[in-house]
């Protein structure tokens, strides 16, 4: 039985998340976030939402709560953006050394000074080394299905780690989509309780996270970066069982469109991956032989399934972030993956930040600039124009 | 209530980290006893997560979660939550800080989880200074009190009133003690414990580092804290104060304080009041602070 | 003791969890137990839980953990703990 709800990105991540009937949920109101909080505070009031809803007072607060709540060991949730975002990082590596499976979205928004509300991706790939999962949804109706998908992720015992996904300020945020929903008894045949790793018991009474030397924390450093590798198998099981229940792909780590006979495979994330699509269509229709590889977790990395595609393609990737002082992160972690391995070549690109639109035909005109030869290492996209 | 009433039972294990003396695990001795073991303790960056001892090893038969330095009350509000979605409200979340993650950077976190009515208690240990870091100021410092950084003169801001801060967010029980009294401190935890909502209690905790006093003195120091009204016993029910012990001797002037000299003076970091020669003014200009809040505690509590 | 099979920083209860601080003492406490009239103050403000309470209230020292702070001798009313320099006098 499919039902479709037609609405914004936040109110559908409210709905998933309240479908995977969390236990705790903190969170602080931020732009373009808050329509995700009222949301979740709506069904709560409607009883909908049955589990523990705390206001606290910032989210460096909001992420601590759901640290102490998921370590007792239930299933907790929150949501934040940009500032927000950043205001948590403290608690995000102690979530992620916790090895507590907290889930939250996070919506892609810039970083000031000056303030400016709309879509940059600067803040989460920012949180890169925190330990958390990162998913970069491009559609309403992925957000839903990565939510779900992400608690069964996040939770499973070889993985235990907090899943952050991502999506962009108001190209998806605001923007109303149709949404199959599942039926809350599908979703609970698919998304199993929690079986927490560790929890804080009276009957067991243990201390979590005092002082540890240096050959131990290096072990819970190894550990965690084991599981980031369990996760990308799992990842790959985890949609394909959604697609065999719900008949719903959008792709694994990555998402392939295209690139079978391609000589030129596109790299993008977020709405600009899904805006790559529009892009790599009329390409074809051009006649130039061009796919697209939308890169959907960018922590794990999959850095063998670019290498694979890299074999008869050179790669164009677009960044709507930069890593001052170096480049765009996503354009360097696809070259460290082919580092030695791949001869072919890699283009890089910078466009979108601080909100900027980037539509189909600015990506054709950079992938049309890589295949005509005149596109340097690393451009600046629509600055003054290509 | 007399010592023996305290029961024998202990959850916190000899041989841990903690300096010879120390006033923290005084305290939590009493803390433990008096709740017992159905309590869930979160603790920020402080001398406690080092009192713990080493991983994979802890002092503590009580779980324990340790937590960033200015989170303690927000990491407590989610526990506290989650108890209560699953049905397990006999158990008592305790939030175990230093005054530093009390009065400077845990206040937010704090004030935030008062307001929102969490049913905890917040015990702060009131070493009046960052001994984990290695001793520096904190908001509850005494002014003069001289810390590792400091030049000659000490600190030269007074200390904050924390107890009035905490009473402006009307909860229910709020209280000070003193390691000193462990009846006190006793009497109170226990009370704390069987009210719903949020409970605040400090303690104050002379550190024999911290303060450069000899680590057979700490009991001394708290009880001079107490005699001289450089600290206060009280309870704050219901939107009103009772102080209590000496403190309530005090306000009544049923006694009168002894000199604040008489506990400053075995405290090395006040070395500087009296060497190379005792600084009259600034021992009159401390002691005319703390008759002028006591004036103003008689105006409010009498 | 239940462990948890995950590598993070989880830490299980154990006396003497920073070992035998009793190593730390320079000064030790004798109690004369003739003396002791049971009023606990030792016991109770002893900072590292080792003057062990027994039934009847009498008290014994637990020296391999004892840190020789002296704060017992020091709350003894009656001076029925002395504190004494480890290895010279006994
Ligand atoms: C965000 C952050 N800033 C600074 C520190 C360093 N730090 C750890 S404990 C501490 C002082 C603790 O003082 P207090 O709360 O009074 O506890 P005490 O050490 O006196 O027991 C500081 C500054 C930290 N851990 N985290
Ligand atoms: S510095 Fe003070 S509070 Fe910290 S462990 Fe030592 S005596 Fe205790
Ligand atoms: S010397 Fe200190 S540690 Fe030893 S028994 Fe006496 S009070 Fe306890
Ligand atoms: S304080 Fe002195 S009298 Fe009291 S129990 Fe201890 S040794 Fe005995
Ligand atoms: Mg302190």
């Amino acid at each position: 039985m499919n039902n479709v709800m037609i609405d914004t990105g936040n109110y559908i991540a409210a709905k998933a998340a309240v479908m995977t009937q969390p236990d705790v949920v903190a969170a602080y109101p931020i732009t373009p976030q808050t329509t995700l909080v009222e949301g979740i505070a709506k069904y709560h009031e409607t009883g909908e939402f049955k589990g523990e809803y705390i206001c606290v007072e910032s989210e460096h607060s909001a992420m601590a709560a759901c640290i102490g709540a998921s370590a007792t060991g239930v299933r907790t949730f929150t949501g934040t953006s940009s500032h927000g975002l950043l205001l948590m990082h403290e608690m995000l590596h102690w979530a992620a050394l916790a090895r507590l499976p907290v889930i939250m979205c996070n919506i892609n928004r810039v970083v000031g000074p000056g303030w400016n509300i709309w879509a940059d991706e600067n803040d989460s790939i920012s949180q890169r080394d925190t330990g958390w999962i990162q998913f970069y949804c491009s559609s309403n109706q992925e957000i839903f299905d990565t939510i779900i998908q992400s608690f069964k992720l996040g939770e499973h015992e070889k993985v235990s780690l907090p899943v952050m996904i991502n999506y962009n300020a108001f190209i998806l945020s605001h923007t109303s989509m149709p949404v199959h929903i599942p039926t809350q008894k599908e979703i609970n045949d698919f998304l199993p309780k929690r079986k927490p790793l560790w929890n804080l018991d009276i009957n067991n009474p243990i201390t979590f996270g005092n002082i540890i030397l240096p050959p131990e924390y290096e072990k819970v450093r190894k550990e965690m970066q084991e599981s980031q590798e369990n996760a990308k198998k799992l990842i790959k099981e985890i949609s394909k069982e959604w697609k065999n229940k719900f008949g719903r792909y959008h792709g694994d780590l990555l998402e392939l469109y295209e690139c079978e006979d391609a000589e030129y495979i596109l790299l993008s994330m977020g709405a600009i991956g899904a805006e790559s699509k529009v892009a790599i269509n009329n390409l074809r229709k051009k006649g130039l032989k061009i796919g697209l590889a939308r890169v959907r977790t960018f922590r794990p990395f999959p850095k063998e399934e670019i290498l694979k595609i890299s074999k008869n393609s050179d790669l164009i990737v677009i960044d709507r972030n930069i890593s001052i002082g170096m480049e765009g992160a996503l354009f360097s972690e696809i070259k460290a993956s082919l580092y030695g391995k791949s001869d072919s070549k890699v283009y890089g690109f910078i466009s979108g930040l601080g909100g900027k639109d980037v539509t189909f035909q600015d990506i054709e005109k950079m992938c049309e600039k890589v295949i005509n030869g005149k596109a340097n290492d690393l451009e600046w996209y629509g600055l003054e124009g290509v | 209530m007399a010592i023996k009433e305290i029961p024998t039972e202990e959850y916190y294990l000899p041989g841990s980290a903690a300096c010879p003396g120390c006033p923290a695990t005084m305290a939590l001795r009493i803390v433990f006893k008096a709740i017992g073991k159905k309590m869930i303790m979160i603790v920020p960056a402080c001398c406690t997560a080092v009192i713990e001892s080493l991983h994979p090893n802890t002092s503590f038969n009580i779980p324990t979660m340790n937590i960033a330095f200015e989170a303690a009350a927000a990491g407590a509000s989610g526990v506290e939550a989650a108890l209560r979605k699953q049905g397990k409200d006999d158990i008592t979340v305790v939030a175990w800080a230093g005054d530093g993650g009390t009065y400077d950077i845990g206040i937010q976190a704090l004030s935030g989880a008062l307001e929102r009515n969490t049913n905890f208690i917040y015990i702060c240990y009131n070493n009046q200074i960052y001994s984990n870091t290695g001793i520096q100021r904190s908001g509850a410092t005494p002014k003069y009190a001289a810390w590792t950084t400091t030049t000659v003169g000490g600190k030269t801001e007074y200390r904050k009133e924390m107890g009035e801060i905490i009473q402006a967010h009307h909860i229910p029980y709020a209280a000070q003690a003193c390691i000193s009294y462990p009846e006190d401190l006793y009497k109170k935890i226990k009370k704390a414990k069987e009210i719903k909502g949020p409970k605040y209690i400090e303690i104050m905790a002379p550190c024999p580092p911290g303060w450069r006093f000899g680590m057979e003195k700490t009991v001394e120091m708290g009880t001079l804290s107490v005699e001289t009204g450089a600290w206060a016993l009280y309870e704050y029910e219901n939107d009103e104060i009772k102080f209590n012990g000496i403190s309530k001797l005090l306000l009544e002037e049923k006694i009168n304080p002894k000199p604040i000299e008489d506990w400053i003076k075995f405290q090395g970091r006040f070395r500087h009041l009296f060497i190379p020669k005792k600084d009259v003014k600034k021992l009159k200009e401390i002691q005319d602070h703390t008759n002028l809040i006591w004036k103003r505690y008689r105006k409010c509590y009498l | 003791m239940k462990k948890y099979n995950v590598k993070t920083t989880i830490s299980y209860p154990m006396k003497g969890a920073t070992g035998k601080t009793g190593n730390w003492r320079v000064f030790r406490p004798i109690l004369n137990k003739e003396k002791c009239v049971k009023c606990l103050r030792c016991w109770i403000f002893c900072p590292e839980a080792t003057v062990i309470r027994k039934d009847d209230d009498s008290i014994d020292i637990d020296y391999d953990y004892c840190k020789g702070c002296g704060i017992c001798a020091n709350v003894c009313k009656i001076k029925a703990i002395t504190m004494k320099r480890e290895g010279i006098e006994k």
